[in-house]
């Protein structure tokens, strides 16, 4: 089952980085989401996958519980990235407005310095 | 009742900003409150330096579950000395925001922003998790988002623009490497990991891991090759905001970065040490080179920030307890200075409607004293040797020779020449030298009373963070002393181990 989770990440990784480089920005927003999930399935796989109980117990000892500290994690990031999302998006709005263009090339301004 | 102060400076201040959020009709109110919200946090930092140094580090466990399981805060000599110098700075950037960008920026949050960002550094600098330090990473930098875009123009925006994705990819870099982590050894606590990493290593893993960390601390701190979002983004935003992020954002990632391989990244340093050093260098030599050929006060001075980071580097890579203590030195004295510099630039800024230093002149007559604070941090930052700046480099150098680290040295020695020559630069153009011939004199009287009285107010910030400086200058022995039982702290962690983990930290050496 690793297997197919490292195939997903390092899908999920290419198609995260090549959209980020697509000098867009709305799809460099998108790209980084996609990175943002492939972490958290990297994070997911290499604390190891495991097929037993949630991680609840009545007190007995001697069942097998997934590990909750990676879910934690997980969660914790997820919220995270939804609100750090949410602002790129209104950033990346209101600069192409301004910049009446989408295309990160044409974002040179800042760069400009006095010539 | 000691063990929870910790706690403060951070969960304090992000409390304060939503109180200060509520004020937000009320200006002068929410300025009373950030500076209480800030006073009173600097005052428990106060406390968290002097308990730890004296009687070892503070360590707070979260709900009380013991070390390797819950989350724990760690206040050591460390985080006690950044976290004060974070405040302390801090103090001064409010005292100058007080009488500039208050009537421009209150009322669109420049003061909740400033305080749950200076909360998340603090909780950087303070807590001993791993996946903790990654939640603070993302605190401060939500603060420093807002802050960044603030009432921003087109030209504000773009640089957001680009300071928050590469910031976020930074992140996600950040994240993956303490999966990974998690992943082979099954803990996050910094002090735990350090002891199982030094019992069972991570063959194959360790450097692959060590890089990643490298990458998302490297790209926060602004080291060669990561450093161009700051060109971007730093010099955008009002002085205050510039200042802010100059003395505490690269810092923080300085400060994790040193944390990390001091603490846990510490075995395999031919590879990890040999790289931060050769970047260290590469650092060094851009950002002088660079700084040299702008023309705005504070684009000069947001390139030579990258500059200095390279030094800090190069002590924390050189790996030896004189080495540490020069970088950790150096780091407070440039905290204080170049934040200094940089709200001289947005006065002067300010006062002549430019920072193109080839478009001013003749500040020394219209306004000495502002010049003479000028060319007191000048000198400090270029290492003139009765001033702070000279201490830290000092320490770096000779333990540079000692290490026979020959070429990053030779380039921290030039790159110092080079510093100075920027900073004679712009003192010959917009302070010493004659306006050039065509520009219209906005001699004092001729510009608008609300600037001149703004300006008045905002070089006290300037003379605060002068006086700080010399007595750091003055004080050099001491803090330097400090330092050195600091460095040697982190590079023989058994105290910081044994106080988080009790009785299991002696398991190392």
């Amino acid at each position: 089952m690793e297997f197919g989770f490292a195939i997903a990440i390092g899908g999920l990784y290419a198609a995260g980085f090549y959209m980020m480089l697509r000098r867009n920005i709305v799809k460099f927003i998108l790209g980084l989401s996609l990175l943002g999930h492939g972490a958290n399935l990297l994070i997911f796989t290499a604390a190891g996958l495991t097929r037993a109980n949630a991680p609840l117990t009545a007190g007995g000892s001697g069942t097998v519980m997934a590990d909750p500290v990676p879910q934690a994690l997980i969660l914790t990031a997820i919220v995270i990235g939804f609100g750090v999302t949410a602002y790129m998006l209104v950033l990346g709005g209101r600069v192409s407005q301004l910049s009446q263009a989408d295309d990160v090339d044409a974002l040179r301004e800042s760069e400009r310095g006095a010539e | 009742m000691m063990h929870l102060l910790p706690v403060y400076p951070v969960a304090g201040l992000i409390l304060w900003a939503a109180v200060s959020i509520t004020l937000h009709r009320y200006p002068l109110a929410q300025m009373a409150v950030t500076a209480l919200a800030l006073l009173s946090a600097w005052a428990v930092s106060l406390i968290l330096l002097y308990t730890a140094t004296f009687s070892g580090p503070i360590v707070l466990l979260v709900g009380n579950w013991p070390a390797p399981f819950g989350i724990t805060f760690v206040a050591d000599r460390l985080s006690g000395l950044m976290t004060v110098t974070a405040l302390t700075v801090s103090l001064c950037v409010w005292l100058y925001a007080a009488f500039s960008t208050a009537r421009e920026a209150t009322g669109q949050g420049f003061y909740p922003a400033m305080l749950a960002m200076i909360g998340g550094v603090c909780g950087a600098f303070l807590t001993g998790d791993l996946f903790n330090l990654y939640v603070w990473f993302e605190v401060l930098l939500m603060g420093s988002f807002v802050l960044i875009a603030l009432g921003g123009g087109r030209k504000q925006l773009e640089g957001a623009l680009k300071y928050v994705s590469v910031n976020l990819v930074s992140s996600a870099l950040f994240l993956a490497g303490a999966g990974i982590l998690y992943g082979a050894l099954g803990t996050l606590n910094m002090a735990d990991l350090a002891v199982k990493m030094h019992l069972q290593g991570m063959p194959m893993l360790s450097s692959a891991v060590a890089a990643l960390f490298l990458c998302a601390f490297g790209i926060k701190a602004a080291l060669f090759p990561f450093f161009f979002w700051l060109l971007a983004a730093y010099h955008t935003p009002p002085a205050a905001v510039n200042a802010l992020f100059g003395a505490l954002m690269t810092k923080v990632g300085v400060v994790a970065m040193i944390r990390v391989f001091t603490l846990i990244f510490n075995h395999e340093t031919e590879v990890t040490h040999t790289l931060l050093l050769i970047l260290a260098g590469v650092t060094i030599a851009v950002g002088a080179l660079g700084a040299y050929g702008q023309w705005e006060i504070r684009r000069i001075f947001s390139f030579s920030i990258i500059g200095q980071i390279g030094y800090i580097i190069m002590g924390l890579a050189l790996n030896t307890p004189l080495a540490l203590a020069g970088a950790l030195f150096f780091m407070i004295h440039n905290m204080i200075v170049k934040t200094a510099l940089l709200l001289t630039g947005g006065i002067a800024g300010k006062l002549m409607g430019t920072e193109d230093i080839r478009r001013c002149g003749g500040l020394y007559v219209g306004r000495p004293l502002l010049a003479y604070a000028y060319l007191l941090c000048a000198l400090s930052l270029a290492g003139v040797p009765p001033l702070s700046g000279f201490f830290g480099k000092l320490a770096l150098i000779r333990a540079g020779f000692d290490a026979g680290a020959w070429a990053v040295t030779a380039v921290a020695v030039a790159a110092s020449f080079l510093s100075l020559g920027y900073g004679m630069k712009v003192w010959m153009y917009a302070f010493w030298g004659p306006l050039p011939a065509g520009i219209p004199d906005t001699a004092p009287g001729m510009r608008s009373p609300s600037v001149e009285s703004s300006a008045r107010g905002m070089i006290w910030a300037v003379a605060a963070l002068i006086g700080l400086m010399l007595l750091l200058s003055v004080g050099a022995g001491p803090l330097m002393r400090f330092c050195l039982a600091t460095a040697e702290g982190l590079l023989d962690p058994r105290e910081y181990l044994q106080a988080v983990l009790g009785q299991g930290g002696g398991a190392l050496k």
